[in-house]
This record gives C-alpha cells, structure tokens and sequence, in this order.
C-alpha cells in the first residue's frame, strides 16, 4: 500500500551541497529530519505571535499547556478513559476479523459470502454510523468499544484474508507433492505465509480503531482526550486544546512507528516472500 | 465458488446479504434497521429532494476543491520525494506521521481557525488524502528500474524528457492507486468534517434523519454516498487495471 | 516431424530393459485440457523403465511439466491414466518426490529444516528426521549450511536444498521439473555429474523434464520428444553412450553427437516457428 518514509536512494537524485556530502547519509537525512521539525516548529511560533487568529496559540504556549496538562494527570486521565475502549476493541476484532480473514482466504464460500460485504465496509464511510451508536449504546464504555470495533474491521479483515490468498503457490504445490494433510498446509505453510500481512492489519486496525475512539469522543461520549479537545476549545483555552490534538498525533505516530519496527523485526519480509 | 458446476458471482452474495437486512427489518428487531425495501424506496426519496440537492452541491464542491488540491500538491511532493533523496526523507516522515494518525482530531483545530463552512472542509479532505497520494507516488518513482533510466539518458533524453516520457509512465499504476485510495479518503474527510460541523452539507443530513429516527432515509444517504465513493474509485482501478503493465520490471 | 504416434518409433522401442520386468512409470493416453478449450495434451503415451533416468524435452507449450505434475498427481488428467508401481494414480504418493523449477522453498525456515519438511510431513520424530536430513545435506555438499536461510543461498544451493528434499524421503520416483534452469551454465554441468552420482549410489527412477538437448542426451538412459499443438509424443531416443570416459570425452563421443543431431532435427521447426511468433498471453499449458 503506501511506502515507508524512507525513500530507496533515487535514480538520477540531486546531491545535497558539498558540506553535507560528508556525513554518512543515514546521518544526514537524521539532520535533515530534525532541521524541518525544527523548522515547522519556528513557523508555528511565528503564526502564534502574529497572530495568524485568536483561536491559533504559538508552540511555546502549546508546550507549556502540554507540560502542565501532563503533570497534573490531565493527560493520564484521560488517555486511560480513550485507551480502555480502544484495546478491548482492537483485541476484539483482532481475534474476530483475524478469525474471518483467514476464513475467507481457505474457503471459497466463506469469501463468496464476506468479501463483497467487507470491501463495502472499507470503502463506506463508517464514520457516519457512529452517532447512531448512541441510541443503542449510551454514553459510555459500550458506545466506544461499539466504534472502534466498526473502524477498524474491515481493514484487520481483508488483511488477513489478503495474506492467505497470496500464499506463494509453488509452496501450497510443494506442500501437497510431499504429502501434506489439509491441517499441515494451514498451520505449516499458509499460516506462517500469512502472518507479516496479518500483523500489518493489525497495526492498521489499531491505527483505525483510534481514529474511532476519537471520533466518538468527540461526537458522541463526552470523555477521553477527544472529549478534551472539545473541552477546551468550549472554555476557547486554545494552547490547551492544540496540546491535547497535539498527543494525539505524537502518540499515534510513536505506537504505529514501534508497531512497524516491531514488524520488520519479528516478520522479516525476507524471510516471508521466497 | 461454485453451485453444481457453474461460478456464482461474488456481487450476488450481496443478495443474501439484502434478504437478511429485509428479515431483520420487517420482524423489527433492532429500530435502528428498518426493512431494506423500505431503505430502496427512500434511496429514490432522498436523492430527489431539495435538502439533498443543496446538501450535495455544498459537499461536492468542498470534495472537488479539496481532492484537486491533494492531487495536485500530492503527485507533485510525491515526485519530489522520490526524486530527490532528501525531499524523500525529510517529506516521507511527515508524510507518515499524519498518514497514521488520527487526522479527525485536527478537524475542531481547523473549524476554529477557519469557521463552519467550505474553508474547513475543503482543509479536511485535503488533509484525509493527500498523503497516501503523495506515499505511494513516491513509491511508484523510486520503483522505476534503474537500467530504464539508463536506456534513456544514454539515447540522450533530457532530464524533462526523462521525467515525462519515463517516470510518470512506469509509475502511474502506483500512482493511480495512491489516487483511489486518496478518494475514498477523500469522501471520508468531508463526511466526518461535516458530521463535525454538523450544521452544513451531508452531515448535516445524516445527522437530522437521525435526529428524527428517519432510518430508512439515513440508509439511504448513507447508501448514496458510499455508491458515489465506490463510483469513483472502481472508475480510477479501472484505469489502473489497465495501465498495470507500464510497470513491468523486466 | 512424427506425430501422434507414441513410443514405436525406430529408434528405439521405451520399453523395459530386458529383465527388469514392469516399467516404474506407465503413462498411457494422457490427455489434459484446460477450461476455455486449450488442450495441453493429446494421447501421451510412454514408459519410464525403473531404475532409469528418462527425459521429457520438447519446444516451449508441449506440455513436459504438465505431464510431469500429473504422474506426480499435483494436477488431474482429462483422460487418459498413470500407472506407478502397478497402481494408477489418484494423487501425490509417497514413492514419488518431486523437485521444482523455481525451488519451493519455506522462506522462513533454515536449510535444515526444508530438507527434513517432507519427514515433518509424515510425523518422524524430530532428532530422526534432522540425522536423515543432514546425511542428504552432505551428499548435496551442503554441509555447514544447516542453519542457513534460503534468501542467503545463491540460486544453485537453493536448487541443492530442494534435490537433498525430495532425496531425504527415500522415493522411488524422482520427478524433477527443469530442475537446473534457474542456474548458471558452469554450475549446471557439475550439477549434471552430481545427478549421475547420486542415482549410482542409491537405485532410483528418475523423470525429468528438460529442455536442454545437450543436457538431456547427457544424463539420461532414454529421451522422449514431446512436439506441441497439443502436446504428443513424436519419438523416443535411447542414446548410444559409452559411459566409461570423462565427461568431456562422453560429451565428444559419436554416440553423444549423433544422439543430439536426432533430437535438434525433431525440434528445430520449432524454434523456427518460435522465431516468427508473436509473444501473446500465457496459456493453460506452458510446457
């Protein structure tokens, strides 16, 4: 699907200026990297003392409310409140999607039944179901396990269900010319083929499943760091708000990052695709 | 699969899948699903009646806004990224720390900054697509061999040459594919912007049938929309499917 | 060029050799067609006499590893039967192992491991099987790479991994599909020596398919053409060889050439043919 963020040394690329050339490139791109985060950082300053609006606080007041709200437990509190939900719903569609994932990809008729259905999912947007949680699943725990779960399946299953079908065929061939039962093939073969995709739509569904607590927090259950942003931006605390959007992003990007090292380490691709 | 011989159509799965809507709607189990036939007939409903036609018009100008935008800044870094080592780097980062994150929480930042209206929206389908276009852009240019770079610069392409008669051909189906999944994205972020603001376009719909417990109408819009999304993209695969061999590698 | 006619050729007759009695492999009126009405093969009839080694070989599209993987039962047969041992087959079988081309190897498992899948298979226990794998890991001459992974493996020990495999199961019947393509010219010839040298040490059938004359008439004790459009066989050849000289002396011998100007003359309308074609879509059958 989409690349890493690391670009392969690209054909005909332009050479960086002559001071540059002489540090390693892994180091160099590190610089680079910290000097546009740096850069972005400086211009948001600027935008806040300008000010660009009323409602846009610089970086230094965002910091300071990020540091505040994480030392008087703003933040724990309400990271415990989204990530309950969030988990439980993940380890629910993780075990359940998984399950018919790698279903859809062994038996023709389970994937006649559930393919269509699922690609559907995907491509809908969901999101606009999850107001509707509400009428059945009040304010709480429920409404936002409920969303989570909704975002995050049809992902986590067409992975798994992906990752069975593109078994090389050879290995399945191999497999049956030495005598292989159905059960060894699975657990043997298909299985361990499987499992860098099944992994990766794990991380996506967690990626996914985010997205929905958040949502739900902030159209539906008035708790959780969702329900922070709108919290403050209701009190027009702006610095308070742009930090709590702020954790968001970082702890969303920390976790998927470490989830794909983590991938890289325990399903090397080379050791997956022959 | 099969039925004694002869391939079934996955579509027609769908059917049964309908049957089963229509049973659980007519014994009314849950309130909230009403009987798919219900659901078809306020398919014809909604989509002739005014709120609609405003509600689309608004929403389809804030998606065209927004998805030229993400199309346009997305191939272009995407280029750049791929081209250029340091572009790749410094952008790719970027590119995948919002790629994964959950963008719906920038939306409340975004309509306070810049009010309740097309500003916001055409902003959030920007941000909802514009990195998968620009990922997997510079996926497809960093795949193009090196040996057809070589062949052209040694028939003595210029590097614009390069560039548009090489590159752009041998990394289209990627790119195309970045465009479809940047679409249903893209229809995404102006549901979940509107859903947000709440009080414009087809969000604002869907959140008054729900009000009012109009269900077979919130299916329907709901249908709609997906229709419209899965439209687009099956346009924009169709186009892949058929240029997939300009990437061949050998 | 001889048609449809099977195994009754002049040149010799594919039978047993005297006192063998039945032939390992029977194949009799083989025919496979593929859903769009592509017949891949037509009324193949051989014999592949036990204790042998005899090559299918023939243009690209006769249907050699179609033929192959149905004696190996991986595929079905529109009509026609295999007979192994005296039974027909219905399937894959544990006195026949196959070898293929592009290797089929578990990518995540180490040398060991793949060597030893096919006991695996079958519920050896585990430090029997790993001795049985490591005796046929040194008769491959791969000893010290048993915990090695197949991505770290040039393309020719790869293909040794997958013949110490299918040796380690102790078949009778040794399928092999192309098994020295995917390497180079230098290494294949060894390879070919290797082959001979196995087989003398340990009795076996061997099928195998090829499309190396040179190759073909070296190793093999009879060599039958397959011609394409569906795939028939057009001849069967038992090479004349004096065997009691160094390979470059076999390789020069009268009976080698004569046997590889046979063949070349069978199939060179062919590469004719190949020559002013145009490449289109693959088909069911691709040799």
């Amino acid at each position: 699907m989409t690349g890493s963020g690391l670009a392969a040394p690209a054909s005909g690329a332009a050479r960086a200026p002559g001071a540059l050339r002489a540090i390693s490139p892994a180091a160099r791109s590190s610089l680079l990297r910290a000097a546009s985060i740096l850069g972005i950082l400086a211009l948001w300053e600027l935008g806040g003392r300008i000010p660009v609006s009323l409602t846009f606080p610089s970086f230094s007041a965002t910091a300071a409310a990020f540091g505040g709200m994480l030392v008087d437990g703003t933040f724990l509190g309400a990271y415990a409140e989204t990530v309950g939900p969030l988990l439980v719903g993940v380890a629910l569609t993780g075990l359940g999607g998984v399950a018919a994932g790698v279903l859809m990809g062994l038996s023709p008729r389970a994937e006649w039944l559930g393919l269509p259905v699922f690609v559907i999912l995907q491509a809908a947007p969901a999101a606009a179901i999850v107001p509707l949680i509400t009428f059945i699943y009040g304010i709480g725990f429920a409404a936002k396990v409920f969303a989570v779960v909704l975002l995050s399946t049809p992902v986590i299953v067409l992975n798994s269900y992906r990752g069975i079908r593109n078994t090389p065929v050879s290995l399945i061939e191999m497999s049956e010319a030495f005598l292989a039962s159905r059960w060894q093939r699975i657990w043997k073969v298909i299985l361990p083929a499987a499992s860098g995709l099944i992994f990766a739509g794990l991380r996506l569904g967690l990626a996914q499943g985010f997205t929905g607590a958040i949502l739900a927090e902030l159209l539906i259950t008035p708790t959780g760091v969702g329900d922070l942003i709108t919290f403050y931006r209701s009190q027009a605390e702006y610095d308070h708000m742009y930090a709590s959007i702020l954790s968001i992003i970082l702890v969303a990007s920390v976790t998927i990052t470490l989830l794909q090292r983590l991938e890289q380490v325990m399903f090397r691709p080379e050791l997956r695709s022959p | 699969m099969t039925i004694a011989g002869r391939r079934v159509p996955m579509a027609l799965s769908l059917l049964v899948w309908f049957a089963l809507w229509e049973v659980i709607g007519r014994a009314e189990l849950v309130f909230l699903i009403p009987p798919f036939t219900d659901v078809l007939v306020a398919i014809g409903s909604v989509a002739t009646s005014e709120r609609f036609a405003g509600a689309a018009m608004i929403t389809l100008q804030a998606f065209g806004i927004g998805m030229g935008l993400a199309l346009t800044f997305g191939i272009g870094a995407g280029f750049l990224m791929g081209r250029v080592r340091a572009f790749g780097d410094v952008l790719g980062m970027w590119a995948n720390i919002f790629e994964s994150s959950p963008l719906t929480a920038i939306v409340p930042a975004m309509m306070a900054l810049l009010g309740f209206g097309l500003p916001t929206m055409i902003v959030t389908v920007f941000l909802f697509s514009v990195w998968v276009i620009a990922l997997d852009t510079q996926v497809g240019v960093t795949h193009v061999t090196q040996s057809l770079l070589e062949m052209g610069r040694s028939f003595g392409a210029s590097r614009r040459q390069l560039l548009l008669k090489i590159v752009l051909l041998a990394a289209l189906p990627e790119i195309l594919a970045g465009i479809r999944l940047g679409l249903i994205r893209g229809v995404k972020g102006v549901v979940i912007g509107q859903l947000l603001i709440a009080i414009v376009g087809i969000g604002y719909l869907f959140e008054r049938y729900s009000r009012n417990f109009l269900m077979a109408e919130f299916w329907a819009l709901l249908i709609i929309v997906f229709a419209f999304a899965y439209a687009a993209s099956e346009t924009v695969a169709y186009f892949e499917r058929k240029v997939a061999f300009y990437a061949t590698t050998r | 060029m001889t048609d449809a006619k099977a195994g009754t050729d002049a040149t010799a007759a594919p039978g047993p050799p005297a006192g063998a009695g039945e032939p390992a492999v029977r194949v009799v009126e083989l025919t496979k067609d593929y859903p769009g009405g592509v017949r891949a093969l037509e009324g193949v009839t051989f014999d592949v006499p036990a204790g042998e080694l005899t090559s299918l070989i023939g243009p690209s599209g006769c249907g050699k590893t179609t033929t192959l993987k149905i004696v190996a039962g991986l595929i079905p047969a529109t009509s026609g039967q295999v007979i192994v041992e005296g039974r027909p087959v219905t399937g894959p079988g544990p006195e026949r192992a196959f070898v293929f081309q592009d290797f089929a190897l578990l990518p995540w498992a180490n040398v060991l491991r793949n060597v030893a899948f096919g006991l695996e298979l079958r519920g050896v226990p585990r430090a029997e099987r790993e001795a049985t794998a490591r005796e046929f890991i040194a008769k491959t001459n791969l000893t010290g790479f048993e915990h090695h992974y197949p991505h770290q493996l040039s393309g020719g020990m790869r293909q040794r991994v997958g013949l110490a495999r299918a040796l380690a199961v102790d078949a009778d019947i040794l399928l092999m599909d192309e098994p020295f393509a995917s390497v180079d010219e230098q290494i294949r010839r060894a390879f070919q020596e290797d082959l001979l040298r196995l087989l003398s040490e340990a009795r076996k059938t061997v099928l195998f398919v090829t499309h190396s004359i040179e190759e073909a008439v070296y190793v093999s004790d009879q060599i039958v053409i397959l011609t394409r459009g569906p795939g028939r066989v057009s001849n069967a050849v038992r090479p004349e060889i004096a065997r009691d000289g160094s390979s470059d002396e076999i390789r020069r011998s009268r009976g080698y050439l004569d046997a590889v100007e046979e063949i070349w003359g069978e199939l060179r309308g062919y590469v004719e043919q190949d020559m002013h074609a145009v490449q289109g879509p693959a088909q069911g059958a691709t040799s």
